[in-house]
């Protein structure tokens, strides 16, 4: 371990400009892969989803999936890219196990989209919304590796083990690769930018419908480059790429440790290595991969395998016309609709909660309803859980339901809450769970004139004081009939009981 | 009876289909002579017994029930090792391979199978195709049926020389710079290459993907069209076939067999008759040429001026995608492994098998591509390759605007004495010399006896233009009219 002390991250980027760029890639949700046609769902048996195309097996080629060019094409078209009329798929050459053929089949410099852009937004140091436009160099489609597993040593890495076992199912998945440009001039705000580029990139992909952008499933993975020049320089510093970067958190973790760590070279008079880096998610922490400054060379060459993707230009016209709303568009007309302000949706956002209040809105609740229970209750079991607040265990169905209920006085706030504590569970639906723990509001007048006059005959005391006036007194009433009635409102109890005893409330 | 290992392909299908003879009589005199005579001429590396009698079975059962059977039903056919067929062991000629036994058919294997055609078994070859004499092979050299002592061409020796020593009436080979033609020149039988993409090479074991295409060697031009005909045409699993249909190789087979040439345009290229070839060989072509000249043909001089580079840019362009097509063989999968005691490495597993499991000539070739496709190094070797390449597409475009078809000899030189050429790689290289420009350009190229220098076939080259396949079976055809088919001696 490191035990240099890091500067102040005030003090670095004072000092410092950094520069970012991001790789990311987006595993395709086509119902085949890339160049055959074994299906791509996630897990299964190892080996099971493979035929002698993605074993790379003597005499086997490759097909390239239409589905996966037109996904890309969509992509790269939202991304606001040129899709060249004319590409190519290339063959990237280096030995490894999981790689069935030994080479992976790319595209080089002959990419399906490029010279793009796509608009981001984080909150400004006044608060208010800011834009960064990031350049997108290239979107490229390639295909996925399989994954190996190490076995035997302690650690699950290859140091130690005994055996190593290779696993196809996830080859030849259509994999595109977003490169942005070289990002420059975000001072201070770098590892939020590069968050919230992710977080934009990923809710294009996803308003795309293209693929499932999960990135604890691997289905969205991202690589950050970082550099560090002096403040006023005009030269860029030398950039290291930080793999292993699995959330949204990371992103921003991962820029940010990244920048401390160069000024702390830096500043010691220290040379930054061109390098790949590993982020470690427990310690928030990169360390030291392979150096990338004895470059491995690849061999690109074209496929020969493969004929020239040449898209109709009409084709990519349909394509172009039949986008959807981009998600920050989406969201501003989102805002307006909810009547929300930008502190109030910025809270949405930063919940991760746009998606699904618009869907539990659309499932006939009120915006406010909504927003209560996915930024309050939800999100408090999600920190709680450590999760992504779409995983923590109630569908918009369920939550608009709840909110129905409420709304309808069937479920008062504290039971609501009970109700929602079993849909987490997985217990059902909430009128499912109501019915099983006898949860609901008792709103039968006649139950409840029972349970009144049963408490009244019971507390004889307390009944005289209040009908002498002293109302105050009628609390204890009310809770002895809440509690035998296990969840009546307790606003109609308490008239109820005053009425009873003939005083006015 | 007679012997049927003698009849041509139409001939055996013909009595088939008759019912005088059935496939079972057919394939058991075919065993019998691979069984009599293989072991001399070594044209096969496995010989399918079961799985060519039941094929057989099958056939005649068919017949038995009144089915319909296409033209080549029953016929017997070898298949060049490197091509996959399903259970059948597949080595490329290699010891990489020793034992591998695919789970899949190609797609040329499954066309023969349709056409109910009965495979007999897996023919020897150079090393991964790459060589022009067998003797690159890991399993040894196979003998060429008119001298043993000699070549039978590669690196499709073993399919021309089973068809030259009557174990087989039809045989299925693989050519990238010349496997097909050039053997069937050496052996006095017919090889076509097709139009790149006109055969579907899905299952074909790739040494150069640009330049490999599968095609049909037989006895008769006619054979070899029924055979084109039957493993050609689009197929979707692979991407560089041509969907369109196979022009009507067999038609045009049957036309020129009438020996009419008239208003067809030979193409004699200027750069290809000058010297290069041994003079047994110019003699023999310029007879043919004559013959040609006869039955109506007009010979029409072309200059195709970068043929001359054809050479060496098949040299750096075969050897890159070589390089990079045979780095799945690494011992992690299939085939051969050396070397996994528990103590080595990933690294040095996978280095000693492929320091084991390839030949001389393939570890050549590997580090040729390796070298040409490095980073510094791409554009001046294969970058510049790749634009002599378009060149020499424009030689043959310009050339097939004067004339319908293009003729040379098939190769420079008659069957040479093993050993006559290994010690120095280039001397074997230019038995290739006239072949290899046909799969720059993608084009169909044929090789059709032409008659005999000191004892030993000479082969005429017709190339056509890409999807013109058709052209130089009519030509071929018209040759064979005059030539006939050339009978080796008694083995």
């Amino acid at each position: 371990m490191s035990t240099t002390v890091l500067p102040s991250y005030d003090d670095v980027v004072e000092r410092y400009a950094p520069v970012i760029g991001l790789e990311t890639h987006v595993e395709l949700g086509t119902k085949t892969k890339m160049f055959c046609g074994c299906p791509t769902d996630f897990g299964g048996e190892p080996n099971t989803r493979v035929c002698p195309v993605c074993l790379g097996l003597p005499g086997s080629l490759p097909v390239a999936n239409k589905a996966a060019i037109e996904a890309t094409i969509r992509i790269g078209l939202a991304l606001n890219c040129s899709i060249a009329p004319w590409s190519r798929f290339a063959r990237k050459n280096y030995f490894y196990p999981d790689m069935p053929k030994n080479y992976q089949i790319s595209q080089y410099d002959e990419p399906l989209c490029v010279d793009g852009w796509l608009d981001v937004e984080i909150v400004g140091e006044d608060g208010q919304p800011e834009l960064f436009r990031v350049g997108i160099e290239r979107v490229h489609l390639e295909e996925d590796t399989g994954k190996t597993l190490h076995v035997g040593g302690a650690t699950g890495r290859i140091h130690g083990a005994t055996e190593s076992l290779v696993d196809y199912n996830r080859a030849g998945i259509p994999l595109v690769e977003i490169v942005t440009k070289p990002i420059p001039g975000t001072g201070a705000k770098a590892p939020i930018v590069a968050r919230a580029y992710v977080t934009e990139l990923r809710d294009v992909v996803r308003s795309l419908g293209v693929s499932d952008v999960r990135m604890e499933e691997g289905s969205l993975r991202c690589d950050v480059n970082t550099s560090l020049s002096p403040a006023g320089s005009a030269e860029w510093g030398t950039r290291t790429e930080t793999k292993n970067v699995n959330s949204l958190r990371s992103v921003e973790r991962a820029v940010r440790s990244e920048m401390l760590r160069q000024a702390a070279v830096l500043d010691t008079g220290g040379r930054i290595v061109q390098e790949t880096r590993h982020f470690h998610e427990d310690t928030g922490d990169t360390t030291s991969g392979r150096s990338k400054e004895t470059a491995t060379d690849y061999r690109y060459f074209p496929e020969p395998d493969l004929v020239p993707l040449a898209p109709d230009p009409a084709w990519v016209a349909d394509l172009k016309a039949a986008l959807p709303e981009l998600p920050r568009l989406h969201r501003r007309r989102l805002q307006q609709d909810w009547g929300l302000n930008d502190h109030d949706m910025q809270s949405v956002l930063n919940a991760g909660a746009v998606e699904l209040i618009e869907q539990t809105v659309a499932a006939g609740t009120t915006p406010a309803g909504a927003r209560k229970w996915w930024l309050g209750e939800l999100s408090r079991r999600a920190n709680e859980a450590g999760v992504e607040l779409s995983a923590v265990g109630a569908t918009p169905a369920q939550v608009a339901e709840l909110q129905k209920l409420v709304d309808a006085g069937k479920l008062n706030d504290k039971l609501a809450r009970t109700v929602l504590e079993g849909v987490v569970a997985g217990e059902g639906s909430p009128s499912e769970i109501m019915a099983a723990r006898g949860l609901e509001v008792v709103s039968d007048t006649g139950a409840l004139t029972t349970a009144v006059d049963e408490a009244i005959t019971a507390n004889p005391d307390i009944a005289a004081k209040v009908r002498d006036g002293k109302v105050a007194a009628a609390g204890a009433l009310v809770g002895a009939v809440m509690k035998s009635t296990r969840g009546a409102d307790a606003k109609t109890v308490r008239s109820l009981i005053l009425s009873r005893l003939g005083v006015e409330g | 009876m007679a012997d049927v290992t003698r009849m041509t392909a139409t001939e055996i299908a013909a009595l088939i289909a008759t019912g005088e003879a059935s496939a079972v009589e057919v394939t058991r005199a075919h065993l019998d002579r691979i069984a009599a005579v293989d072991d001399r001429v070594h044209a096969f590396l496995h010989v399918d017994t079961d799985g060519a009698l039941e094929a057989a079975r099958a056939v005649d059962a068919k017949r038995a029930a009144g089915e319909e059977l296409g033209p080549l039903a029953g016929v017997p056919v070898a298949v060049k090792d490197v091509l996959t067929a399903k259970g059948v062991p597949t080595t490329v000629g290699s010891k990489i391979l020793e034992g591998w036994r695919p789970p899949y058919d190609s797609t040329i294997v499954r066309r023969l199978r349709a056409a109910g055609t009965v495979m007999l078994g897996k023919t020897n070859m150079d090393e991964f195709a790459m060589g022009s004499s067998t003797e690159y092979s890991a399993y040894g050299p196979t003998g060429n049926p008119w001298d043993l002592g000699r070549i039978p061409g590669g690196s499709g020796g073993g399919s021309s020389a089973a068809l030259a020593a009557y174990e087989a009436p039809l045989a299925i080979g693989s050519d990238t710079g010349g496997s097909i033609r050039q053997p069937g020149a050496v052996t006095g039988t017919v090889g076509a290459k097709p139009t790149y993409g006109g055969t579907s090479r899905y299952g074909l074991v790739a040494f150069s993907s640009s330049l490999d295409t599968p095609g049909p060697c037989a006895r008769t031009v006619l054979d070899a069209a029924l055979l084109h005909e039957a493993i050609g045409g689009h197929d979707p699993r692979d991407s560089t076939s041509i969907p369109a249909p196979v022009p009507d190789v067999v038609a045009a087979a049957r036309a020129g067999a009438s020996g009419d040439l008239t208003g067809v345009k030979l193409g004699l290229v200027t750069e290809f008759s000058g010297e290069g070839a041994e003079p047994g060989v110019t003699a023999a072509f310029r007879d043919a040429v004559d013959a040609l000249t006869k039955l109506g043909a007009e010979v029409v001089e072309v200059s195709c001026p970068h043929f001359q580079y054809a050479l060496p840019a098949y040299y750096l362009i075969a050897p890159s995608e070589c390089s990079s097509n045979l780095a799945r063989f690494d011992g992690v999968r299939f085939g051969l492994r050396v070397g996994d005691d528990g103590n080595r490495g990933l690294e040095e597993v996978m280095s000693l098998t492929r320091d084991a499991g390839f030949g001389p000539e393939v570890k050549r070739r590997i580090m040729l591509g390796t070298y040409a496709l490095s980073s510094g190094y791409y554009d001046a070797y294969y970058g510049q390759a790749q634009k002599v390449r378009t060149l020499i597409t424009r030689d043959f475009t310009a050339a097939f605007e004067q004339a319908d078809v293009l003729i040379s000899p098939t190769t420079p030189f008659v069957a040479f004495p093993f050993g006559s050429r290994t010690a120095d790689p280039y001397q074997m290289y230019l038995a290739d010399l006239f072949t290899i420009p046909t799969n720059l350009y993608g084009g169909p190229g044929i090789s059709v006896p032409c008659g005999l220098s000191e004892g030993l076939p000479v082969g005429l080259q017709i190339m056509a233009p890409t999807m013109a396949d058709d052209r130089m079976y009519r030509v071929g055809a018209a040759l064979e009219s005059v030539i006939g088919t050339l009978t080796p001696p008694e083995l």
